[in-house]
């Protein structure tokens, strides 16, 4: 069973601006049936002001892909099209509290299907540049054919460097079998054999300072979202892969707590490319155990 | 009302007789069966004890040609692996298109390593291609390895008369019955069967324990090297409260062997009867006059599979499907997609496995559940139109590949 948030769980069940819509002037119809996934996102838009009055969808799909097809035509509706080609996969994910990794494709639909109906309405074709393999790394979501396309375009011969370029295999390790097959496959073509002893290009590596700057930057942008709760978030301090931090306001004590450090943790191994674990102070080592009881 | 499971090919519950059974091994009776002590001694005679319980399901003519292992798939690869270290001049193997992943990615990596693999295709009924298969036995075959019966679609095949054309071709023979053994009667003494597989908790017994039956005289090479445990043919301390457990549940799967082949057989008929005389665009899968009687796959035209199971999931109802997402993976079932079911309907199918626990009244309200459940998901679909398909669906949906 996947571990679909409460919220995918809500729009699977009560699909919004689900069915055909009339009047629709602008129909992007997107998906692979061999996949198992796909979707026609119908818009209404207003030809003076290009506002989208107006959005619904039709989905053959799994739960997570009516889920993001419904959180989809909620978002836009009410925006310009160009506020709305502003909408990234991300952000469909987010709005529904995050997707497991192996359902991201449905996010990156729902992107698609969005600049199809665009495309639609303003008379442009629309062409597909994304092809997807098979999901190579689950920590980081990254498929084979986006592996494959990285060696290619820049000369990689190690796991480390597919890691460093893609993410890929910078987790749990357990894909880097699939990683080794990938590149025994890409180096053929050139007459080459993967050499399991091969030392990767140096990292693109990140100092201290520049770690720093990046983690602060990092959370510095997740504030507003949860000061938009009455919450917030402050770095307390850094040691090694630890990253220490403190919730304020709403976000103390509320249930959703480990869900919100979990969004946190991801979205700084997303920004540093390695894995990090975020801790809460209080309970741990900056404050004892009793402080926060104190307090409340 | 409480939650109905019909997801037996996915596992079984355990028998309270099983567990009761068991306990004693997991208190008292610790002792290592290999031991001189009494503490040992009497474990070593319950072991004995459940591998003649065993010989008694399968009809093996020697006690001895029953070994112990940790599962289904360890099963599958001692017997395959063997196969082919035994006799290192053949370099070949046959298996067929819809096995269960413990042999085909064994035999995908076999490939990588050189070996030839030769799966042979399966019709829309997903009925083996006797001829193909014939045409591919020959002296540089390690081994023919079939399943007796399919875990998605329930399709026997005629493994027996498959094991007769490999012995006449000098080949041996193995087949993965995880799903046969306790729902189909066996008698391996009179058959030409080398090695078979058999997986505990398919048949209400616990996780975690297997047998892989082993013909006498049939040259063995062990996958674990070790200890004598098993004769010295699987090595590694007997997971011995499991062994006990599967002992028992193939007693009561003998005494339950009539039960599943004519009350669980009838109720599964019901079952499908029922949900396909309501549903539209909707067909049973597989060779459904030649199949296990606890099993109906049912495909759902022009909706997913992952879509049904959360929606029967809510009404308390488990079952499983071959839609890619249920897996992760981009592809539905090989098994939809060897018998030639489109994708539109592949994506669409439903397993439903019943077992000796269920009810006449669970298989009421599955019937009752699933036609609004499909009814609301076609609502969604691109391809649907008030109460039909569209008409030319394909034509009438035809997304860009994103």
């Amino acid at each position: 069973m996947w571990d679909y948030s409460e919220k995918v769980k809500e729009h699977f069940y009560n699909p919004r601006n689900a069915g055909p819509l009339d009047g629709a002037n602008g129909i992007g119809d997107v998906g692979s049936i061999s996949c198992g996934d796909a979707l026609r996102l119908m818009l209404k838009v207003e030809p003076e002001s290009e506002r989208i009055l107006d959005a619904h969808f039709q989905t053959f799909g799994c739960g997570s892909a009516i889920a993001s097809s419904s959180a989809l035509t909620e978002m836009i509706k009410g925006m310009t099209l160009d506020e709305a080609l502003e909408v990234s996969n991300q952000d469909i994910a987010d709005f529904l509290d995050g997707l497991p990794p192996e359902k991201m494709h449905c996010s990156v639909m729902g992107r698609e299907a969005l600049q199809a109906a665009v495309a639609n309405y303003r008379g442009e074709e629309w062409s597909d540049d994304h092809e997807e393999g098979a999901l190579i790394c689950k920590c980081f979501a990254i498929d084979a054919v986006m592996i494959e396309d990285t060696i290619r375009a820049n000369n990689l011969s190690t796991v480390e460097d597919v890691t460093n370029y893609t993410k890929a295999g910078g987790g749990c390790a357990a894909c880097h079998e699939g990683i080794e097959e990938i590149l025994g496959k890409v180096l053929a073509e050139k007459g080459e054999a993967f050499d399991p002893t091969a030392k990767a290009e140096p990292a693109p590596a990140m100092g201290n300072l520049a770690r720093i700057r990046k983690i602060e930057q990092t959370i510095e942008m997740i504030r507003p979202n949860l000061q938009r709760d009455h919450g917030d978030i402050d770095l307390i301090d850094i040691d090694g892969k630890n990253i220490y931090v403190a919730l304020k306001g709403a976000c103390m004590g509320c249930q959703m707590e480990a869900v919100t450090l979990g969004g946190v943790q991801q979205k700084l191994i997303e920004a540093l490319g390695e894995f990090v674990k975020v801790v809460p102070v209080g309970a741990h080592k900056h404050a004892p155990a009793g402080a926060a009881l104190t307090e409340a | 009302m409480g939650p109905i499971y019909l997801d037996n090919n996915a596992t079984t519950q355990c028998d309270p007789k099983v567990v009761e059974a068991m306990l004693p091994y997991f208190t008292e009776q610790f002792g290592n069966p290999s031991s001189m002590h009494s503490f040992g001694n009497k474990v070593g005679m319950a072991i004995k004890k459940s591998r003649a319980q065993i010989q008694a399901l399968i009809g093996a003519e020697h006690d001895s040609e029953v070994i112990f292992t940790s599962c289904g798939t360890e099963s599958d690869s001692t017997a395959i692996l063997s196969a082919l270290r035994g006799q290192p001049d053949r370099r070949e193997i046959i298996t067929s298109t819809v096995e269960h992943p413990a042999v085909l990615s064994l035999a995908e990596h076999l490939e990588k390593e050189g070996y030839t693999v030769h799966r042979i295709k399966v019709d829309s009924r997903g009925r083996i291609d006797l001829d193909e298969y014939r045409s591919k036995l020959s002296a540089n075959v390690a081994v023919a390895s079939f399943m007796w019966a399919n875990n998605e679609t329930g399709t026997i095949f005629p493994v027996e008369e498959m094991a007769e054309m490999a012995h006449e071709a000098g080949v041996m023979f193995h087949t993965d019955a995880v799903q046969a053994v306790g729902k189909v009667p066996l008698d391996l003494k009179h058959s030409k069967i080398d090695m078979l597989s058999i997986s505990g908790h398919k048949l209400h017994a616990p996780k975690g324990v297997g047998v892989m039956y082993l013909k006498r005289s049939t040259r063995f090479r062990p996958l674990l090297r070790g200890g004598h445990q098993e004769r010295g043919r699987r090595a590694g301390t007997e997971n011995v409260p499991a062994i006990v457990g599967l002992g028992v549940a193939a007693e009561l799967a003998l005494e339950h062997m009539q039960f599943e082949n004519t009350a669980v057989r009838r109720m599964r008929d019901q079952l499908q009867a029922g949900i396909l005389a309501q549903v539209p665009n909707a067909f049973a899968t597989g060779d459904v006059e030649n199949r296990l009687p606890n099993t109906a796959n049912i495909a759902f035209e022009y909706i997913e599979g992952e879509a049904i199971l959360l929606l029967l999931n809510k009404e308390g109802i488990a079952a499983s499907s071959g839609s890619a997402c249920t897996s992760g993976s981009l592809e539905p079932s090989h098994v939809m997609r060897a018998m030639g079911i489109p994708y539109t309907a592949a994506h669409g199918t439903v397993r439903f496995s019943l077992s000796r626990h269920t009810r006449d009244c669970e298989i009421e309200r599955v019937i009752q559940a699933v036609p609004p459940i499909v009814a609301r998901l076609r609502k969604l679909s691109p391809y649907w139109d008030g109460d039909k398909p569209k008409a030319d669906p394909e034509q009438a949906f035809a997304p860009t590949y994103a």
